[in-house]
Formats: C-alpha cells, structure tokens, sequence
C-alpha cells in the first residue's frame, strides 16, 4: 500500500507499528509544583489505546511519553504534545480529539488545555494543531456518534 | 459618568442560570426593552425577560425539541417579533409567539453540515446563514414566513463562522477559519452578490481563525477578533458608499495586542463607542477611542479589564441596545449567561 493512502476496509494504514518497551515512571519529588498533576495525568493519558491496534496503548507506541505532558499549574494549564507513530498517516486527529475529551473528563475546570502534534512529527502538522484547537470544530466532532464511539474504545480501561 | 471616570467598572448585575451545557451566544431583543435571548450546546434557546418590578431577570421560555444538535447562534429580526436560530444539526430555525407559546414557524434546511451564524439585515427582508460547509446562504423573506434562497456564496475556503450584515445597507460580511473577512454585495442590477472584498494577512488582516465582526453605530467602522489574539479596527468612507458611488473598500486603521491571551471569541461595538471582547481567557474587556471627540486620528485604548469574568472561557459578548443603560451580556462554556453593568464602582 502506498504511504498516504487512505485507510480502506481492514488494511490498517501502520500494519506493522513499532513497540517500545515500558520506561520506568519518573519518581514523584515534592519540589516541582507540576508534579501533582502531571504524573496521575500522565497514567490516565498513558493507557488510552491506538485507534488501529487496541490492544496497544499510546505509551507502548511512544505516541507519548512523559515528556509529552507538560503541566503548569500554577497559571491552571496543561500542553500535551504527542507523536504520531507514521508522518503521513489521518489518525492524529482522532488521537488528539481522545485526549481532548480524556482532559477535559479529568481536570478541574480551571485548566486551559492545548494539545498538539511534535513539531517535525507530520506533514500536516499544522492543519492538525489548528483543527485541536478550535473548540468548536472539536465540539461539533464530539457530537459525532462514529467519533464517539471509536473514542470510547480508545479510552477503555 | 462619562467613560473618562477613573473608577469605572464592570458591575456583575445578574447570572442567569439554566442551561446545562455550554452557552455559545446571546442576543439582546431590539424593539423589547431587556429581553434577552441565548443559546446553548444542550440544544435548547432561552428567552430571558427583565421583570418591571423587581428589574431582575427570569426565563421565559426554553425553546427546545426543534434542534437536534448544539444551538449555536441567534438573531433577532429588526422588529423584534422573530428569533433566527443556527444550529450544527444543519438547519436554521425561525421562532415567533413569545408571548404565548414560541412556535417554530419555519425550518430552514440547506447546509451540508453545521450552521454557524445567522443574520438579518437592516429591514428585516434578508436572512443569512453560513455554515462549516464553507457557503454563506441569503434567503428572502416571503408572506406567511416562507423563506426563499436569493444566492449561495462561495469563495471562503474554509468553515465560516459568522455572517453579519451592514447596519444601514445591504452588504454582507462574512469572517471564516480560513483567516480571513469577505464583504459582499450586489452591484450590479441582476441582484446578483459577488466578494467585492476580502481582508487577509496582506491587507493588515488576522494570521488565525477570524471569529466574530461587529460595526460602531455609524457603520463607518468594523472590530474584528481572532485566534491570533488581536481585535482589528477598519474603516470605510461611508459617505461616498451611501451616495451611490459604487463600492467602497475597507481599511486597517490599527490591531490592539498583547490583551488577551488565548483564542478571543466575539466583540461587539456599543453605540456608544466602547468595543467588548470576549476571550479563552475567561476575561471581558473593554476598549475606547481616546481621541473620539478630536480630529485626530483614533487612538483605540483599554478602558478597563475584568478578570475571571465567568469561570471558563467567554463566547460571547453583547451590549444592550438602548443608549442609556450600558448593560452587557455574557455567555460563556462555564453554563452562565451574566448580565454586567458599565457604572463607576463605588
């Protein structure tokens, strides 16, 4: 299958995706004011599956990893930069509506929440991060009932 | 209490709760004295009236069951008797009857997928609507509130997010995703409505989403706002346009930045010439020409900025539109429409 080509019927668009071995979690140390946030966040965004490979998590593929997370909140903010595995590859958007609504679920309404693609990480970079962020265009994707479903799985326990 | 006093304030008047989901938009009725309209994610319109007595707010009417999706914004039509609604369930709404039993008197079905806004013009005889499918829509108002499609406008590339028309003439501006505002009108004797204009980054214009337009009083200028976290100030000669020269084009006349710090959602021009602006940034904020009464060249200011204004994001903003009580509504994903009153603080 060429690269590009939109996923059809079964054949996955990344039929043969990279697992990364588990890296141990970073230790909890009281100085950093981000840390009560980032590391529970960082455990509940870990275990959201791939949309193509359930069975994998966004952590097994490196789609994140704790770098990924980035908590302030002090000035009630969270960024959340996550990788896709393939650069050219339409599932960035799903992935990052999933820790959207992730975020949203789990934050006191205090934080603004970003999330984007790494920089370099996709050809359609930038079409992705502004579609992320208009709130809109993310809320009338979320009322949409193929989404949601899909967005479920990802985020079953 | 001139807009010079030093303790000038936004004075929170009055939350208004009900809605159960985040309120996108609200709109002040033109001919009824504080009677309010918003509408929500939770699918519903509400009609807030200001009690004689008591001079406080209560809800009228919920106007529920028509849409299916999120009720994103709404207008009022000049005579103050219909209420347009714009929904993402692709269809626009016309209500009537307040007083007794609103009633959806007409269904408007076009876009292919989310409306976004809805507008009516200085006569209350055009309606227009456009959506995420990248068309503005304008439909005739016919007897017996049937609605009649006079055009469809292409030429935004990407989601348009509002429509509004002019104040005094039949031209129609459109702001969209795709970064910038396009105006269109018709000029020739077809009645045909072409893009006679479009304000891009080449023109001064915004680098992001442009969400929401809004004219002073004499429709000489405009106040944009946008996801690059500016409010742009335009201008055009009015004059030369009302006299039938043909069209005239509009101009940067300056961008206030450095304000907000996130995605700004709406402004609105009051007709007495202070601009609100709503934001991501949970603040409302209000900005004045400190050369207003000379000849000099406006010099656009903040007047003052109220913090934590709701508790989440702000979506809209809409003064009232009597000249004297300098109130303000409020919508915001926090659930609440307020009501704040521009008054020195005491």
């Amino acid at each position: 299958m060429r690269s590009g080509e939109k996923k059809m019927d079964s054949v996955l668009i990344n039929e043969n995706p990279i697992i990364y071995p588990k890296r141990p979690r970073r230790v909890r140390t009281d100085q950093s004011n981000t840390d009560e946030f980032s590391i529970p966040l960082t455990n509940l965004l870990f275990y959201i599956r791939d949309p193509e490979h359930p069975k994998l998590s966004l952590e097994d593929l490196n789609v994140l990893t704790e770098e990924s997370v980035e908590v302030d909140d002090d000035k009630s903010y969270v960024r959340i930069t996550f990788t896709p595995t393939l650069p050219h590859c339409h599932l960035p958007t799903p992935i990052g509506l999933c820790l959207i609504a992730k975020l949203v679920q789990s934050l006191p309404a205090r934080f603004k929440v970003d999330v984007r693609v790494a920089p370099g990480s996709h050809d359609k970079e930038k079409t992705v991060n502004k579609q992320l962020g208009d709130k809109e265009r993310v809320a009338a994707g979320l009322e949409n009932p193929d989404l949601v479903a899909l967005l479920n799985t990802m985020m079953q326990v | 209490m001139t807009l010079m006093d030093k303790n000038l304030g936004l004075v929170e008047v009055q939350k208004l709760e009900g809605h159960t989901d985040r309120v996108w938009n609200v709109a002040w009725n033109p001919a009824a004295d504080g009677v309010l309209a918003s509408c929500s994610a939770d699918k519903t319109v509400r009609i807030w009236e200001q009690s004689s007595l008591t001079r406080s707010w209560t809800c009228k009417a919920v106007l529920e069951g028509t849409h299916t999706r999120t009720v994103k914004s709404l207008a009022w039509s000049p005579c103050g008797k219909l209420l347009a609604t714009a929904s993402f369930d692709g269809t626009t709404c016309v209500w009537e009857n307040f007083a007794t039993d609103s009633e959806s008197v007409s269904v408007l079905q076009v876009h292919e997928s989310e409306v976004k806004s809805v507008s009516w013009n200085a006569s209350g005889s055009l309606l227009a609507t456009c959506g995420r499918d990248k068309s503005v829509w304008i439909w005739e108002i016919l007897p017996e509130y049937e609605f009649d499609c006079s055009a469809v406008l292409t030429g935004h590339s990407e989601d348009v997010k509002m429509v509004l028309w002019h104040p005094t003439m039949n031209v129609l501006f459109s702001c969209s995703y795709d970064n910038t505002i396009k105006i269109w009108c018709s000029e020739d004797e077809d009645g045909d409505y072409n893009c006679v204009q479009t304000l891009g980054e080449s023109n001064n214009g915004h680098s992001s989403t442009v969400w929401s337009i809004s004219f002073n009083a004499a429709g000489d200028k405009m106040v944009t706002c946008s996801d690059d976290l500016t409010v742009k100030i335009w201008k055009t000669d009015i004059s030369r346009m009302q006299s039938g020269e043909g069209y005239v084009p509009w101009t940067h006349v300056c961008t206030l930045s450095g304000f907000h710090d996130r995605t700004i959602y709406s402004v609105h021009w009051s007709r007495d010439g202070v601009i609100a602006s709503g934001a991501g940034d949970d603040t409302i904020q209000l900005f004045v020409d400190s050369n207003s009464d000379s000849v000099d060249r406006p010099s656009y200011k903040l007047l003052l900025k109220k913090e934590k204004a709701h508790e989440k994001d702000v979506n809209s903003v809409q003064w009232a539109p009597d000249k004297e009580s300098r109130l303000l509504a409020s919508a915001s994903d926090d659930k609440m429409v307020k009501i704040w009153k521009l008054a020195s603080e005491p």
